[in-house]
């Protein structure tokens, strides 16, 4: 194993982390689209604020990556995410085994409103729609790239079908700071990192009306229940939403000050609107277009989402933030927990 | 009527056996050589039963276990194909485990003669249960029978349509016009050349066999190994007919692991051998009348466990893998002689896995020869509707057998099995494979699914009625009175025809498939799906009364072919406008 070539696809911050934490085990060929990031990861040994790790070999080369690795980590964002498959599909064999790390959904532009589950996939169905490769897994967890890059203890979840991905994913990614379970609830897992990035938007929102830590708490809890209501309604179990995916990711988001969703909910909350925020953004926080996608799932399914229907007022309909907060807390909730 | 939709244009034309003389066909060699085959059998499965309980302990737990579960089944629900001693047998094992048994409970390990002896018991039973399940297929028989179901069926065609003295003689009519074969033929024949066939129809009624033998026949290709309910046996035609046909014995009964094992082995050996095979993987007739929404992988795993073992020991010897083939087989019938007694069942157990008794609707020769007369001397179609052929992971092949892509790119099946370039045995692997292979399965099901008249109009009819009491759930409906149940005509053609739209929507999509006579003027289509509906049944789903008005003396059955149209979301078409669950917060 250890000889073999290990692939990451994308070199953007958290690709770029987790080739460094792959290089620990095994040599890494990371790739990169624009021949200017290879060339500046080759010459400079970094990629944006990371330095990388002696084990990695920028590449620019889809068909070579796929010759020399048989397990590829796709980590790109949700919007490229099924070109860059499309483009690896041709080199890939049934052998690959592919295990992305893209906490976002990916929509069928020509599809009715509004959207149901057959024209919303998730990364792994995308990876299946458009190569031949069966073996799919995904990482999720609370995996903040900064505090990895400084080496701090964390841990990640491994979901997948098959037992082999999860056993593979652990032997590549282990180390002492890092911890790395195994679920087999694969679509459960992808959807605990794609809803609570809704959740975490909301959570800057309250930081950003100067809120202290009963009210997060309350939105934690809250939203916790409603990933849950949503994850089922979409094709995954509980258990999944109480591990280290559901519960872990969505308290590390929520208090993470750093994140883009984050940042967005404390700016909306500051009377920023989500086009002013834009143009200051460089790369949008998935969790913009996951909260309208997700709006939209909630509206077919009849799912209650009292927070993702308020987010998404407040994001496209200009309703204030402190409005928002108000209807929310005028809900008369019968029970605490309806779904064990 | 019935001349304007019977199709006498032959679509296909008699097709040349492909393999020429019988001593080729695999099942023959199989037969010839039954010795030889049963004792791989049992190895296979004392292999794979060594796994599964490596130690002693857990092995004689299995023994002990699969004995109580015997000799309850003896006394509780004895069969007349049971053997006559089966008492004796099963005493002979007790008094054999009481020996390795008492040593077990004194809490010492066993010693190295105990384990030896405790696999000399489980040997015993695989052996038998190995021996009980193997067929034991006669050429002379097949063609017999064969002969019968053709010369036979097509004389009362004939008899009935053609009237007059020498009608009894003429050939006018063939089976041909009363079954419609459709779909990928002539690569399903290509295929039988180049590999081995796994094929997988639905299920709906016990005639599903003889009908699907006939078409394999018809289609020049090998008889077919399939595993067929022991309680068929219990009806001497079938038994016949079974026994002929080249059929192995599955006794339902028998839930036990080692059963279970020798039974897979069975089938899995089989195939290794290049037999064609055919799975019912519904498992059971759909007791609801829906296409099967759910399969049992248990043999469809062993397809792809032999296909792997097939990559293995071609890479030793160094030639090429033989193939297997995945081919799914959708039946259509106007009518299912035993749907009252199928409908009432999935109604008792609200579709719950339990034991059921056999039901007697269908249970004497002289009631199906009755109905098979009926049968041929009124008119009601079949179709049987082969699907695209597939691997074993779903992926569709060319006619040299190659597996494509969704792009059209060709992928190595063997790379399925492969890691760090070198086949690799992992049975959680696989199960998920054969998971992915029933899901590929059903989905061709769906789309190759051919609405006829009669399910669309059993269809449109129990929607209807259900939307007069929106309040009540399926039970209360179909307990209220039939008396009572009158739709204007008007209103059922105006529903009829928008449904109708639909379907035909559907199909231009590519997700379901019709029958040429339903594209007749609607009044016509409709009238013959309720000529057709449930035909033979002494209660008729579907009537018109005087007034012309569409009426129902059986509701169950009515819900019964109703089924047959589910999942494809005509529900909608029926429904009030969508009432959201009003949210608090809204």
């Amino acid at each position: 194993m250890s000889k073999q070539y290990v692939g990451v696809v994308g070199a953007g911050s958290f690709g770029t982390v987790i080739a460094n934490i792959l290089a620990e085990n095994a040599p890494v060929l990371l790739y990169a689209r624009r021949n200017e990031v290879v060339d500046e990861m080759r010459t400079m040994k970094r990629s944006g604020s990371y330095l990388l790790h002696q084990n990695i070999h920028p590449t620019n080369d889809l068909e070579q990556l796929a010759k020399e690795c048989q397990v590829i980590f796709p980590i790109v964002s949700s919007s490229g995410f099924r070109d860059s498959i499309s483009d690896l599909s041709p080199f890939l064999k049934p052998y690959h085994i592919l295990i992305h790390g893209t906490k976002g959904l990916d929509v069928d532009h020509k599809a009715p409103k509004p959207l149901s589950r057959e024209s919303v996939r998730t990364m792994s169905e995308v990876i299946q729609e458009e190569s031949v490769v069966v073996r799919v897994g995904c990482l999720a967890g609370p995996n903040l790239a900064k505090e990895l890059a400084e080496g701090q203890p964390g841990a990640t979840v491994v979901a997948s079908h098959f037992d082999e991905v999860i056993q593979i994913g652990q032997q590549l990614l282990r180390n002492p700071r890092f911890q790395v379970y195994g679920n087999n609830d694969l679509i459960g897992i992808e959807l605990c990192g794609i809803l609570k990035n809704v959740i975490a938007i909301a959570s800057g929102a309250l930081s950003g009306l100067g809120l202290g830590e009963n009210s997060r708490a309350l939105l934690i809890s809250r939203g916790m229940v409603e990933m849950i209501y949503l994850g089922k309604a979409l094709g995954g179990n509980v258990e999944a939403f109480i591990g280290l995916a559901g519960v872990g990711d969505l308290v590390a988001t929520c208090f993470s000050k750093h994140s883009r969703n984050f940042t967005v909910g404390y700016r909306l909350a500051q009377g920023e609107t989500l086009s002013e925020i834009m143009q200051t953004m460089e790369e949008l926080a998935e969790g913009v277009n996951t909260t309208k996608i997700v709006k939209q799932l909630a509206d077919y399914y009849d799912v209650g989402a009292p927070i993702t229907r308020m987010l998404y007022k407040v994001l496209f309909e200009d309703l204030p933030v402190e409005k928002a907060l108000d209807s929310l807390m005028k809900i008369s909730f019968t029970e605490d927990v309806g779904f064990l | 009527m019935m001349r304007l939709f019977s199709r006498s244009k032959r679509t296909i034309s008699g097709y040349e056996p492909i393999l020429p003389t019988r001593k080729h066909w695999p099942v023959v060699q199989l037969s010839r050589q039954q010795d030889k085959f049963v004792e791989e059998v049992i190895q296979s499965s004392m292999e794979r039963l060594a796994e599964e309980a490596p130690k002693l302990e857990e092995l004689v737990d299995e023994l002990e276990t699969t004995l109580y579960r015997e000799r309850l089944r003896i006394r509780q629900n004895p069969w007349a194909v049971d053997p006559q001693d089966e008492e004796t047998f099963w005493k002979k094992i007790k008094n054999k485990l009481v020996g390795i048994s008492v040593q077990h409970t004194n809490g010492n390990s066993l010693h190295k003669k105990q384990i030896e002896q405790a696999k000399e018991i489980l040997r015993d039973i695989v052996s038998r249960y190995a021996h009980e399940i193997s067929s034991t297929f006669k050429p002379s028989s097949y063609r017999l029978a064969r002969n019968i179901v053709t010369f036979g069926f097509a004389r009362l065609l004939n008899a009935s349509r053609v009237k007059g003295f020498r009608s009894f003689y003429s050939t006018q009519y063939s089976l041909r016009d009363k079954i419609n074969i459709v779909g990928e033929v002539e690569l399903l024949r290509e295929l039988a050349q180049k590999g081995t066939i796994i094929m997988v129809p639905t299920h709906f009624s016990n005639l599903d066999s003889i009908l699907i033998g006939w078409v394999i026949h018809e289609l020049g290709l090998p008889p077919f190994i399939y595993g067929a309910g022991l309680n068929l046996f219990n009806i001497k035609i079938f038994a016949y007919f079974m026994n002929s046909l080249g059929a192995y014995k599955v006794d339902r009964r028998k839930k036990n692991k080692i059963y279970v094992e020798t039974l897979k082995a069975y089938s899995r050996q089989a195939i290794r051998w290049g037999c064609h095979s055919l799975f019912f993987p519904g498992g059971t007739r759909s007791r609801s009348g829906k296409v099967e929404d759910k399969l049992k992988l248990g043999l469809l795993g062993t397809a792809m466990e032999a296909q792997r073992l097939n990559y293995e020991q071609s890479e030793k010897k160094g030639e090429e893998a033989e193939k297997i083939f995945i081919v799914p087989v959708v039946l259509n019938y106007h009518f299912v002689l035993e749907a009252p007694s199928l409908i009432r069942d999935h109604l008792k157990i609200e579709g719950q896995e339990r034991y059921y008794v056999e039901t007697d609707e269908y249970s004497t020769s002289s009631k199906i020869i009755k109905f098979l007369f009926q049968f041929f001397t009124e008119g009601s179609d079949i179709s049987v509707s082969f699907g695209k052929p597939m691997d074993l992971m779903g992926n569709l092949v060319d006619e040299e057998g190659r597996s494509l892509d969704k792009h059209g790119r060709k992928i190595s099946m063997r790379e399925y099995f492969c890691s760090g370039g070198k086949i690799t045995r992992d049975i959680q692997r696989e199960n998920e494979y054969t998971r992915m292979l029933g899901e590929a399965i059903l989905k061709s099901y769906h789309i190759n699914n051919r609405v006829f008249s009669s399910h669309l109009v059993a269809f449109t009819a129990f929607q209807m009625i259900k939307q007069k009491y929106p309040y009540l759930d399926l039970y209360n409906l179909l307990r209220i009175p039939e008396e009572e149940q009158v739709i204007e005509y008007k209103e059922y053609k105006q529903t009829f025809g928008k449904l109708r739209e639909e379907i035909f929507r559907l199909h231009k999509a590519g997700k379901v498939d019709i029958a040429p006579h339903l594209k007749q003027e609607v009044d016509l289509v409709i009238a013959h799906g309720i000529d057709n509906v449930g035909l033979y049944h002494s209660r008729r789903p579907l009537l018109k009364n005087k007034e012309g008005n569409i009426i129902t003396n059986d509701l169950n059955t009515l819900f019964y072919y109703h089924n047959r149209m589910e999942g494809y979301g005509l529900e909608q078409f029926f429904t009030q406008p969508h009432s959201r669950k009003q949210f608090i917060e809204e």
